[in-house]
């Protein structure tokens, strides 16, 4: 009777190893939704390059927990919309273990619901702070918000001694949640904002808004924007001859800008993503070399130097590897755990611990402020 | 305070110099053939689009920018034999429909042949800024109030003392006279359209430098230039510079007097009540029909 209890038992743990083996070899299925195409197409486009080539890379070196990565991509084109029903796809029918994506926050809200049902881990690439604020069980997120980079400028603000500041912001999401946060924080930090303008998001002339700013005799101007606006904005500040300090936001951290604004960027400050400047960093500094190694791997392959936009997507990738080694399992619950206890996890981007009350795990500290000086970076702090 | 309304006003200028550039190539398809051209802000993009690729690619400018204007007018004369002539019997209404869908079709293809990014060319006389009593303005601006002046004026040569002019506007009133008199009608629809696609991408090289360009950079264009066209009076070219300064001036005088944040509504206002007391427009002849 014994034997015939531990044959069965041991016939039991047979036959289980033998399934728990199959689960091992069974890939990690990664999903992910980008707007690789129409507007917002600057963002998902570099961070769809960076999910396939890492994680042919990844797969090459022998997978995650000796599982190989099976990517799942849709890509839209920026509608909120489509992101949900991919949302659903993803959970419902591909069955994906993980998910990354939501290019912008408008995705990315829209997806949020569905993936809190469901309950999967989701690292997001959406900028603004709500989609961590307040704290959603199972969605993380990759970028600095707007307000920490309100927060990064304020500082610099306050180091030269400036106190008088005048706001110009576009008129899209970004720019009203930016300039929102730019109102809340100038409080906190005992700066005075004297003119407050806004432009439309097409238009080709923002001296009348300048001419405002200038009037009020600031000590340093803000701008709340990206794309083309910031180019003209940039453009018209230097006709005025204004002769305050000029910010721009992370949304002008491209060679694109830089490019366009010619002479009129010289002197302009903004906090950059360390991946920008990774060259240029102390050799002390921690993110120096994956930098520099996530550079120059997507200028092998891709031909063209990444943006910050695309070490969204190569964070949101490690993120995930360490979560599931961490928690040496796909098991959805205790990778969400695991993600929440990141810790001093070195990306591009910053340097993220995550904790039950920040979802985001990367604060000002993590951007570098930087100015243009003959038309290139120039790297402060 | 004088230089901020003298800067207000340059501003005002410069961006109404654009929207009249614009709207002048409106006037010309729609005095043949009282068509709307909704695909002409896309013009204006192929125009600055193709110039930057080519200089992007080496070509000098006054290589690069024939180069695109030509460009433009083989697809303004592709889009009038492709999709406006075979519809030649359906309604006006239809055929300001196709254009629009033509516009749609134009900034998919310029999206997949280019690319998705905003571009910019070197201003022709430099960046330095003219000052002016403590305001500025930029040497390019002159460059598109001058060239927008010059095309008025070739304009009303063409349509005032031209037989081909006289032509295009006789095709305008009645087609089926025109065609009994023996104007090649056909001709003179396509005649337009080239003409109009040149003027459209001739102002797209002159104000990159100003405003930038992306495939997307005709909507907006094409949307202030209409409005321009319709405030000075729809098929006027007096009426096409009238109407863009003026839009110009108030966005800018809005913009700096009343609220930045409202601006454009100011511009729509001035629009409804140009339209609710002179529907033919500021310069626009009172419209009567004959009986």
């Amino acid at each position: 009777m014994l034997r015939g209890k531990s044959l069965l038992l041991a016939g039991m743990a047979l036959l289980l190893g033998a399934a728990a083996a199959v689960a091992q070899d069974k890939p990690i299925k990664l999903g992910a939704v980008l707007a690789t195409q129409g507007g917002p197409a600057f963002l998902g486009d570099p961070e769809a390059k960076v999910l396939r080539l890492y994680v042919e890379k990844i797969n090459g070196a022998g997978g995650v927990l000796g599982r190989k990565i099976d990517l799942v991509l849709y890509e839209t084109n920026g509608a909120a919309a489509d992101a949900a029903n991919f949302a659903k796809r993803l959970i419902a029918q591909d069955n994906v273990d993980f998910i990354i994506g939501g290019s912008t926050t408008g995705e990315t809200m829209a997806m949020a619901p569905e993936v809190e049902r469901a309950g999967v881990p989701f690292v997001s690439l959406g900028g603004a702070s709500v989609i961590v604020e307040p704290v959603k069980k199972w969605i993380f997120k990759v970028p600095q918000t707007d307000r920490t980079a309100v927060e990064k400028v304020y500082i610099d603000i306050k180091q030269r001694a400036m106190s008088k500041i005048g706001l110009i912001a576009g008129s899209g999401g970004f720019d009203k949640s930016c300039t929102d946060n730019a109102r809340a924080l100038a409080k906190t930090h005992n700066l005075t904002i004297a003119a407050d303008e806004t432009h439309g998001a097409a238009d080709s002339d923002m001296t009348p808004q300048l001419t405002k700013i200038k009037n009020a005799n600031v000590d340093a101007v803000l701008y709340c924007g990206f794309g083309a606006a910031s180019v003209v904005v940039t453009k018209n500040f230097a006709q005025l001859g204004l002769k305050s300090a000029f910010y721009h936001n992370h949304g002008s951290a491209s060679a694109q800008w830089i490019k366009g604004s010619g002479k009129a960027a010289e002197g302009v400050r903004l906090p950059a993503e360390p991946v920008l400047v990774a060259k240029l960093l102390p050799d002390r500094d921690k993110q120096k070399a994956p930098g520099i190694a996530f550079a120059e791997a997507y200028k092998a392959k891709y031909n063209e130097d990444p943006s910050t936009f695309a070490g969204y997507a190569y964070d949101a990738l490690l993120l995930m590897q360490d979560a599931i080694k961490r928690a040496g399992t796909t098991d959805k619950a205790k990778v969400r755990d695991a993600l929440e206890s990141t810790k001093n996890l070195v990306g591009v981007t910053g340097i993220f611990t995550m904790s039950a009350k920040d979802h985001n795990g990367v604060d000002a500290k993590s951007f570098r402020m930087v100015e243009v000086k003959n038309g290139t970076w120039r790297l402060l702090y | 305070m004088l230089s901020t309304i003298l800067q207000f006003l340059f501003s005002g200028l410069t961006v109404g110099a654009i929207y009249a550039l614009v709207a002048l190539g409106f006037t010309l398809i729609y005095n043949a053939s009282h068509v709307i051209n909704f695909a002409q802000g896309e013009f204006v993009m192929i125009g600055g689009m193709a110039t930057v690729y080519l200089v992007d690619a080496g070509a000098p400018i006054w290589v690069a920018a024939p180069a695109a204007i030509l460009l433009a007018v083989a697809v303004g004369v592709a889009l009038e034999r492709l999709a406006i002539a075979p519809a030649r019997d359906a309604s006006v209404v239809a055929l300001i429909v196709i254009t629009i869908g033509a516009s749609i079709f134009l900034r998919g293809v310029a999206q997949v042949v280019w690319d998705r990014n905003f571009h910019t060319l070197a201003p022709f006389s430099g960046d330095e800024p003219i000052r002016v009593m403590g305001a500025s303005f930029l040497p390019q601006s002159l460059w598109v109030l001058g060239v927008s002046l010059l095309a008025v004026l070739a304009l009303a040569w063409f349509f005032g003392r031209t037989v081909l002019g006289k032509a295009v506007l006789a095709t305008a009133n009645n087609r089926l006279a025109a065609q009994l008199v023996g104007i090649e009608t056909r001709a003179v629809m396509t005649l337009c359209f080239a003409l109009s696609a040149f003027l459209g991408a001739m102002g797209g090289v002159l104000v990159t430098p100003i405003t930038l360009t992306s495939y997307d950079a005709g909507v907006m264009l094409g949307l202030k230039g209409f409005c321009a066209a319709i405030l000075g009076g729809m098929g006027s070219g007096v009426g096409a510079i009238v109407g863009g300064l003026v839009l110009g001036v108030a966005e800018a005088m809005g913009a700096g007097f009343v609220s930045s944040a409202y601006k454009d509504a100011l511009a729509f206002v001035l629009i409804l009540l140009v339209l609710c007391f002179r529907p033919s427009g500021l310069v626009g002849a009172r419209a009567s029909e004959r009986v």
